[in-house]
């Protein structure tokens, strides 16, 4: 085990499955010559050339095509979009493409195509470079999505993500860049794409989170303990398929069930996991189930309106005590 | 350089091409003017010579990728007339097991890519091959098809611009039928001419006629060979005629009746016909390959419902069970 910061984690990642498979090519605005916009590819260039560890120009539709048809033709690619906000320009690639080249081809086609993007909420980074659209990807069949909210996920999950056979999203959090956590050092190391975590075990209330609100979750629960509230924290790590039975497991074990999420609330993962609380959990719910979210808004730029955007520890923590004032007799 | 041969067996064998491909267009127009075809159908009746000139000289191992209209290059790719036949019937033996119809027909076995229903997006897929043939160090070449109505699109632009960037073994073939769809190609290009668009890539272009097989094989030819010693993309720009509407049943409003009369006089298979005594017989065996695969395709049963979730996933996540940490 080592202490490392949740880039590095990832940088581990991309060196390890270079150096395992050659089949692994990385494209990208500045992944190569300059290491990596936030350092991820740090050093990989000058380690495996620049075939591998390939600069692209800022064409994501046209640079996630090339890594759509060099999976097609056996490769390996990981394609680095650099913001989340930047999807949007490979959308049909991805959607219309990737997603769908195995069913459309009755499987004589895989693309097992890896897509890295970096979601930059929380960072003053401005309505263009912080969005969370991870439910647009997860209501796309065929696409596979992950989000690490540690250290030890960011590398587990990138690392199953460039061994899987189909395409996988794999979001990474600026907001957690810096943060230090244990990796395993095993060349091995991998988080089984599908499963989640619980991160806290509780038997009062589950707080659902992932990616970017792992913190705020954990936090919450800090917080609820100290009022006596025994929460348990589960996150999602992948975000389609959703891990319905952990999901429902834990709603099975608390009664109770509130998400913490980044993404706005209509048609979001969120939305899909109050659906799976509403249906197949629904003999358990012994409360209304509760999604802290943002306002159906763009993320403003300014720290202050930033802050009042996000949902805090504390808006999870009320979220959660409300659930437990409105619990049926 | 390659040098092209008009000696006959080469002419036999791209005559050949050309009257599968308008055998197959005929059968599957037929099929859908007596409703037993269902969806949408493109056919690339006028536009033979393209696919024959340019795939004869492409290697099996080569990949193509191409658009809604895009029987023709597959079958002179070495797609199977059967299992396409198939998959525009909706089988479960055609190429798609019936879940993609006309415009996505697929054959990693024969190089092709795919076929595809969104304008343009097979060229950046086709770059994905010539990456991939330039690093398997396999000599290998990826061409794109695709219709002058792609090149208004972002990909087209994008994907002249990074092949040129990194000298990929990659041809970029634009069929110009002169329409977009419903409206002719002046509507759609600023450029006099698609082959106009190579000179600020800094890449070699040719503007062929494409109703001449010959003439595409040449510059195909050319442009393979400088791919493969790694002189990087080439663009032409094929000039044919869609005698066809859009889509089967474009009532075609757009067009005079006289300007296509004009232009199936111009049937690249006729002129062809000229150098080839057997012309005659093979149009006929072709007819009946067709025939042929409509019969066989018609005896498949149909997609059966319970595939309906086959191969979404090449690797379904098994119900894993979520973790408490240790």
């Amino acid at each position: 085990m080592s202490t490392v910061k949740y880039w590095q984690a990832v940088n581990s990642a991309l060196h390890e499955e270079l150096e395992r498979d050659e089949n692994v090519h990385l494209f990208g605005e500045d992944v190569g010559a300059p290491g990596g916009p936030f350092a991820a590819t740090r050093g990989l260039r000058e380690r495996f050339g620049e075939w591998r560890v390939r600069d692209t120009p800022i064409s994501e539709s046209t640079f996630t095509g090339m890594a759509v048809g060099a999976a097609m033709a056996g490769l390996r690619p990981v394609a680095e979009v650099m913001y989340f906000d930047f999807i949007t320009l490979a959308m049909d690639q991805l959607v219309n493409q990737a997603a769908k080249m195995s069913y459309m081809s009755d499987g004589a086609f895989a693309v097992p195509l890896t897509i890295r993007t970096l979601c930059g909420g929380h960072r003053g980074s401005g309505p263009q470079h912080s969005q969370s659209l991870e439910g647009w990807l997860a209501a796309v069949p065929g696409l596979k999505v992950v989000w690490g909210g540690t250290p030890s996920d960011a590398k587990g999950l990138l690392k199953a993500a460039i061994r899987d056979d189909d395409p996988v999203v794999v979001i990474e959090s600026l907001s957690l860049w810096t943060r230090r956590g244990d990796v395993p050092d095993d060349a091995d190391h991998t988080v089984p794409i599908g499963a989640g975590l619980i991160r806290r075990p509780g038997t009062d209330v589950t707080l659902v989170c992932w990616g970017d609100t792992v913190p705020a979750a954990l936090d919450a629960a800090e917080a609820l303990a100290e009022r006596g509230v025994d929460a348990e924290v589960l996150d999602l790590r992948t975000l389609s398929p959703l891990d319905e039975a952990l999901i429902l497991r834990s709603l099975h074990k608390t009664g109770r069930i509130v998400v913490v999420q980044d993404a706005q609330g209509p048609c979001s993962v969120g939305s899909e996991v109050v659906r799976i609380a509403a249906t197949d959990g629904f003999a358990d719910l012994r409360a209304p189930a509760a999604q802290v979210r943002p306002p159906f808004a763009p993320v403003p730029f300014a720290p202050d309106l930033e802050r009042a955007y996000y949902p805090q520890a504390a808006d999870a923590v009320a979220a959660a005590l409300d659930t437990i004032e409105r619990t049926r007799a | 350089m390659t040098v092209t041969t008009r000696a006959p067996d080469t002419a036999q064998r791209l005559y050949r091409t050309m009257a599968r491909i308008r055998q197959f267009e005929i059968a599957a127009s037929k099929l859908m003017a007596t409703g037993k075809l269902p969806g949408t159908l493109h056919v690339s009746i006028g536009q033979e010579a393209v696919a024959a000139g340019v795939c004869d000289v492409l290697r099996r191992a080569d990949h193509i990728t191409t658009t809604h209209r895009g029987h023709g290059h597959c079958l002179a790719k070495g797609g199977e007339p059967k299992a396409m036949m198939a998959e525009l019937l909706g089988r479960a033996s055609g190429y798609c097991g019936g879940r993609s119809g006309s415009m996505h027909i697929a054959d990693p076995s024969a190089g092709i890519l795919g076929a595809n229903a969104i304008v343009g997006a097979g060229i950046p897929i086709a770059l994905g091959g010539a990456f991939a043939a330039a690093r398997q160090g396999r000599n290998g070449v990826a061409v794109a098809f695709f219709g002058e109505g792609a090149v208004a699109q972002g990909v087209f632009h994008e994907s002249l611009n990074l092949a040129a960037l990194w000298q990929l073994p990659m041809v970029f073939v634009c069929e110009n039928n002169r329409y977009v769809e419903l409206t002719p190609v002046s509507m759609h290009l600023a450029a006099k001419h698609v082959a106009d668009h190579a000179a600020p890539y800094g890449i070699p272009s040719a503007r062929v006629d494409g109703n001449d097989v010959f003439a595409v094989r040449d510059a195909a030819g050319e442009a393979v060979e400088r791919a493969r010693q790694g002189g990087g993309p080439t663009l032409l720009e094929c000039e044919t005629y869609r005698w066809h509407g859009h889509f089967e049943g474009d009532p075609q409003r757009y067009r005079d009746a006289a300007e296509v009369a004009e232009w199936k006089a111009a049937d690249p298979l006729k002129r062809l016909a000229e150098s080839v005594e057997t012309a005659t017989a093979i149009d006929g065996e072709a007819r009946k390959e067709m025939a042929d695969a409509v019969a066989a395709a018609e005896a498949e049963p149909l997609a059966a419902a319970d595939s309906v979730t086959a191969h979404v996933y090449r690797r379904p996540v098994r119900p894993v069970r979520g973790g408490v940490p240790e």
